[in-house]
């Protein structure tokens, strides 16, 4: 077999294909642990039978139980429904969620990166920004309001939080220079995780993330207390299952782009001590697997931190949705890369390092933050006890 | 015929099918996936060229932003059931004359060796100057500050920016502010006075602060 084929076409579709499988059985599995978590956080017991016969514990057939369902279920199409757009409504995000996963680095390279773009973050949001084509056709095409309304508002969402969620990430790359993700998380590991410097981004970057995925806070388009079940009212069977699919899986696509940008990556060092890239390469196959379980325990805290978020908010409403996107997250994450930029530029110009700057910054606001939020509490709380003396 | 050519002829022919059928479609929701097509087919010929970046901004901008702006408003009006108009309107004489005319001027102006391909070869294309101010110790044992050039091969995304911050950089500002002056446009156009009858049916919550805001309000004023 010739030599660039080998390394160009049949060594990254290997690659691509591993991944692609571990991260479908994540998905498959994370239906599963949602349900448990959120039985364990709501005081009840969640799916806890199935399996039992054949002695499998915790109820954990239920991750083998949900696709058979899905797939035996009987597939209704309303029959004044847009049959081609209704088709291709739950294909559609598919592609764009799947097509990612050839661009993230699960470790440390070559092995565990499947392709190499030099503008390899830009296209991951190119791709993600491509997904919610497929809400709007597939809330169209049902010729349902209530499918349409949730497919418009998915649109509004998508599109506004599609802003924040670019910004926050422009810090990110005046301070490491490239699109590169795996440049990225090296600078990080030789430096120190951007969560500190960047803190306000990373805040931004996790509510828009939680937006962008129609997660509930701002699951407004599948609102089941508003619109039944939102743009997949009308589908049922494996359609239905395409769209939680997709969802599950652009969920841990943001999750993987949390931690390559915020949080160090497959990396656990700071200022080049600890175990960077190198010193995991210099480990060998070893080194390799131990960055990948690294990078897939981050990941999967962010994937955890998900369903504790639909545990815990309630839902906003939809003009406080837009409020929040526009009013407070654009112009708070513009101050960030204008600050950003101008420590950037001044530590080049005077030769210091603008992480350390930033990172106090950062610390700086969090106490300010909790200050001005406790205060007037306090006081309120100070005057009732003293009218009511 | 090389793998190149074969694949620009593919997506080539793609994107010129689907824009026609952009314009040709009864239903403008299928126009817009049409012009969707044709946007990611010409992101395809973007990366075919080396320019990454634009092809990944056009899909970014156009593809993930504008179409789906598109979309929203077409679904928004909601026209499913067009009347039975004709396919061709009554300017279709004038129309096809401009189309012609542009057509030749950008036939004319792409030409081989002239407006194609200014930069001869795509390592050009990608070097970069970085500027950056240097200590240099003179002979009399004085330190001054020296701008230093160096050239550097570099990404595509560092070619676009350096074209754009430095030789573009007036062109690029007005035509942001262009920007600016239509979204402000749009939003005057867009915002209406209310009258007194809908002023009053305004939902109560809509008027009221969060209860976070009264109690801050109440513990500065005591």
């Amino acid at each position: 077999m010739p030599e660039p084929l080998l390394r160009y076409l049949i060594w990254p579709l290997v690659k691509f294909l591993v991944a692609f499988i571990i991260v479908q059985v994540i998905v498959a599995a994370m239906n599963w642990v949602e349900r448990r978590l959120l039985g364990l956080i709501q005081a009840r017991l969640g799916p806890n039978r199935v399996g039992k016969e054949f002695g499998i514990p915790w109820g954990l057939a239920q991750i083998v139980a949900d696709p058979i369902k899905f797939i035996l279920k009987e597939d209704i199409v309303p029959s004044s429904s847009e049959k081609v757009a209704y088709f291709l409504g739950p294909m559609l995000p598919l592609i764009p969620a799947f097509l990612v996963f050839c661009l993230i680095p699960y470790g440390p390279p070559p092995t565990f990166v499947v392709t190499h773009v030099n503008v390899g973050l830009l296209l991951i949001l190119a791709l993600t920004s491509t997904g919610v084509y497929g809400i709007i056709l597939g809330g169209w095409a049902s010729n349902n309001k209530y499918s349409l309304m949730g497919g418009l508002r998915s649109a509004a969402q998508m599109v506004s939080y599609e802003v924040p969620f670019g910004l926050s990430i422009v810090g990110v790359l005046m301070l490491c220079g490239s699109f590169d993700l795996v440049h990225i998380i090296n600078y990080q590991a030789s430096h120190i995780w951007n969560l500190f410097p960047q803190l306000i981004a990373a805040f931004i970057f996790l509510v828009a993330m939680n937006a962008e995925n129609n997660r509930t806070p701002f699951d407004l388009p599948e609102a089941e207390s508003e619109l039944v079940a939102g743009y997949h009212t009308e589908y049922s069977a494996m359609k239905f299952a395409f769209f939680m699919l997709a969802e599950y899986s652009s969920m841990i696509v943001n999750c993987c782009l949390m931690v390559s940008l915020f949080f160090g990556g497959w990396t656990l060092a700071i200022n080049g001590y600890g175990l960077t890239t190198g010193v995991l390469r210099g480990m060998g196959i070893a080194g390799g697997i131990l960055g990948a379980l690294i990078f897939i325990t981050k990941v999967m805290v962010f994937m955890l931190m998900y369903i504790w978020f639909r545990a815990t908010f309630p839902r906003f409403r939809f003009d406080q949705l837009m409020d929040l996107g526009w009013k407070w997250m654009i112009p708070l994450a513009l101050a960030n890369i204008a600050v950003t930029g101008i420590v950037v530029l001044l530590g080049q110009q005077f030769n210091f390092q603008g992480e350390v700057v930033l990172s106090i910054a950062g610390a700086a606001i969090i106490a300010f933050t909790l200050y001005l939020l406790l205060r007037p509490r306090a006081k309120v709380i100070h005057a009732r006890r003293v009218s009511e003396a | 015929m090389s793998p190149e050519l074969l694949v620009f002829a593919v997506i080539g022919t793609i994107a010129v099918a689907a824009s026609i059928l952009v314009i040709s479609m009864r239903n403008p929701v299928h126009s817009a996936l049409f012009l969707l097509l044709t946007f990611l087919c010409v992101a395809v010929l973007f990366v075919m060229k080396g320019a990454e970046f634009v092809g990944a901004v056009q899909v970014l901008v156009y593809a993930g932003g504008i179409m789906v702006l598109f979309l929203f408003v077409v679904m928004l009006i909601n026209v499913r059931h067009l009347p039975d108009e004709k396919v061709l309107s009554n300017f279709w004489k004038g129309g096809f004359a401009v189309g012609l005319a542009v057509f030749i001027l950008f036939v004319t102006l792409v030409r081989p060796g002239v407006y194609h391909d200014p930069v001869p070869s795509d390592k050009a294309l990608r070097s970069t100057y970085t500027y950056r101010h240097r200590k240099v110790k003179n002979p009399d044992g004085t330190v001054t500050r020296k701008l230093i050039r160096r050239g550097k091969v570099a990404g595509n995304s560092e070619a676009v920016a350096m074209a754009l911050y430095t030789d573009y950089l007036v062109p690029f500002e007005v035509a942001s502010l262009f920007l600016l002056v239509a979204m402000i446009g749009a939003i005057v156009i867009g915002k209406r006075e209310l009258s007194a009858s809908e002023e009053e049916n305004i939902p109560a919550y809509m008027l009221e602060r969060s209860e976070t805001e009264h109690e801050i309000k109440e513990a500065m004023s005591a």
